[in-house]
């Protein structure tokens, strides 16, 4: 029913509002392509032999499909202490982070807070101006943090942006709900954690998935302080093997020529990215509920 | 009970208002003991005592003496900075990836948000969003693989066009190789914000344009447009000001040591002079001259708004 009401409403329009609706249905078209293309050409890619690949290109004759990336990648070591990492320090620092933005925008929302300007003042200032990266990195260095995975979590857990959203979000919630806690004499703490939070769903939501994905798919912190390989994140793993073609030395080592060599390290990079990318690739669609929430308390600005 | 000295205080109008701070201060102890401290703390520490670390930017800054114990040079890093050939290269470049990638990548969302908007099935269009948003959940580092993988000399691209360029040597083509990959990456993404405001439009309003036989670019000029105006001036002000921090992280991950005359940014340079070559003083002037160019652009962009939009900045 819905649908012959949707074509003869395409139908009764005039004939230019029908070019401009199919060309935008094509501009629409194209760049969706343009974003599926080159991922299934990834992971075709993925499965396909070196020589072949890298000869012929991508090909459906199966008998030059082959696992062996896969098992190359999969049985490497230092890309699954990258992954442990990357898990720890995006959970962490989603939990870190949370808090602490959390925590600060409740006192930030209350008309009745006094030191609000003040400490506004002090927040907003530094979202525009910094001391830079020299400077960050010598304090680093001096609080003794270099090689410790706080040197990326902690100069980033209070995010003034994220602040002002929440902020943003709590003043949404009904006033009601705070005169019957004070009625109450509940306490700031009780009615945060009891009444406020519970209600604030979908930002914590929101908030929580800005700050894992930022943390996982980040590396520029990780790469000027955390030189242990022990310790560093996946991200700075797949950029040895993705940019400077590096791979770790046991994914390759056994073949006998450079050539043979270099062909694996190619085709080790499809599958790296396969791989890599799998977890927020499942992950994200559960999120989309939440994406308009919180665009749109961010793009209000309080 | 005696006297306590808040009373006292509280004699003069003044004083009544610093008692009642006192006062709120006391009976609201929670709100900063517990709620904000964190945050004031890691601001205090991680955010203003590298300010005070820009001194480093006029001495010859020696890790063993501190910045006290190093030689003053007072803005000779600056001079010899502004007066190297280098400076307008990387300048340049820094203001070429983000001024075009400004004007690129900036409408691109809000053409995907008009296309969206008319997508009349709700399910369909869900489903077209999910694939749009899709690349933004690719790291960095992973998308400069793809980009690597597919513009290689044997790869996709090359495949399609029957060429075999090496493009990522080439120094023409890597802000095309930027930029086009950023709109990949984030213009469904930044769709969100505009297709967000646009379903705010009136119903009603849009329902009389139509029955008035408004064409497409009629209702989008007086339903749509007007209902994401704001939102775009926002974001475009936030854009402008911008301009100078152009993302690191890409930029580094997309260099290679043939394209360097176009891809040395300022943010690339800072890093490879400070933490790679150890020039810590001079390192720390060139980033602290685009911090501020960065502050002048805002502020002025921000007037420039105010004047345009009847006193409303940002």
């Amino acid at each position: 029913m819905s649908q012959i009401k949707k074509k003869s409403e395409f139908a009764k329009q005039p004939t230019g509002d029908k070019i401009i609706l199919i060309v935008g249905y094509i501009i629409l078209g194209l760049f969706l392509v343009a974003i599926i293309f080159p991922v299934i050409y990834i992971i075709l890619s993925s499965f396909i032999d070196p020589i072949t690949l890298q000869n012929k290109g991508l090909t459906f004759d199966f008998s030059k499909w082959t696992l062996t990336a896969y098992e190359r990648v999969m049985t490497n070591a230092q890309i699954w202490i990258g992954f442990k990492n990357a898990l720890i320090y995006s959970i962490a620092s989603t939990i870190l982070s949370g808090v602490i933005t959390l925590l600060a925008a409740y006192p930030m929302s209350r008309a009745d807070f006094k030191g609000k300007g003040f400490f506004n003042v002090i927040f907003v200032i530094t979202m525009f101006f910094g001391g830079g990266l020299i400077p960050t990195y010598l304090l680093i260095s001096d609080l003794h943090l270099l090689d410790n995975p706080l040197a990326i979590m902690l100069p980033g857990a209070f995010s003034v942006w994220n602040m002002i959203i929440a902020r943003t979000y709590y003043q949404g919630i009904p006033r009601d709900l705070q005169e019957a806690a004070d009625i109450d004499g509940a306490t700031e703490m009780a009615y945060f954690f009891k009444i406020l939070i519970p209600v604030c769903t979908p930002i914590i939501a929101t908030i929580s998935m800005w700050n894992f994905v930022g943390m996982w798919n980040s590396y520029f912190d990780a790469m000027i302080y955390l030189k242990d390989p022990a310790k560093q994140p996946l991200q700075l793993v797949l950029r040895a093997i993705l940019i400077q073609s590096q791979p770790e030395p046991g994914m390759v080592s056994d073949m006998q020529s450079t050539a043979e060599r270099a062909q694996l390290a190619e085709l080790l990079k499809y599958a790296t990215i396969i791989i890599s990318s799998l977890p927020l690739m499942i992950m994200y669609p559960f999120f989309q509920k939440y994406f308009d929430s919180g665009i749109m308390a961010g793009s209000v600005k309080g | 009970m005696s006297k306590s000295p808040t009373s006292t205080l509280a004699q003069t109008s003044g004083g009544t208002k610093l008692h009642n701070t006192l006062v709120y201060i006391r009976q609201h102890w929670q709100l900063y003991a517990f709620f904000i401290m964190p945050a004031f703390l890691l601001t205090i520490i991680f955010r203003y005592v590298p300010m005070g670390g820009i001194a480093i930017a006029f001495t010859n800054y020696n890790p063993l003496k501190g910045i006290f114990g190093s030689e003053w040079v007072a803005f000779q890093h600056f001079e010899r900075f502004l007066s190297s050939p280098d400076f307008l290269e990387y300048l340049a470049n820094t203001l070429k990836l983000s001024v075009f990638g400004l004007l690129w990548g900036f409408p691109a969302p809000i053409l995907l948000a008009f296309l969206l908007n008319r997508i009349l099935s709700k399910s369909r269009k869900q489903k077209i969003q999910l694939v749009l948003y899709m690349p933004n959940f690719i790291s960095v580092i992973v998308l400069c693989g793809i980009v690597r993988i597919l513009l290689s000399p044997t790869g996709m691209v090359n495949m399609l066009l029957g060429t075999s360029y090496n493009f990522m040597t080439m120094p023409q083509a890597f802000r095309t190789i930027y930029i086009a990959s950023g709109i990949w990456q984030g213009a469904g993404w930044g769709s969100i914000i505009y297709t967000a405001a646009l379903s705010n439009a009136s119903k009603d309003l849009k329902e009389a344009a139509v029955l008035d036989g408004a064409n497409i670019i009629q209702q989008i000029k007086a339903v749509e447009w007007p209902a994401i105006k704001d939102t775009v001036l926002i974001q475009f002000i936030m854009s402008v000001g911008n301009i100078m921090s152009v993302g690191f992280e890409k930029a580094y991950a997309l260099q290679t040591d043939l394209n360097m005359s176009a891809s040395e940014i300022i943010s690339t340079y800072v890093y490879k002079k400070g933490l790679i070559d150890g020039d810590y003083g001079f390192s720390t002037a060139v980033g602290l001259f685009n911090t501020v160019i960065n502050v002048i652009l805002l502020i002025s962009m921000n007037a420039i708004v105010k004047k345009m939009n009847e006193g409303k900045g940002i």
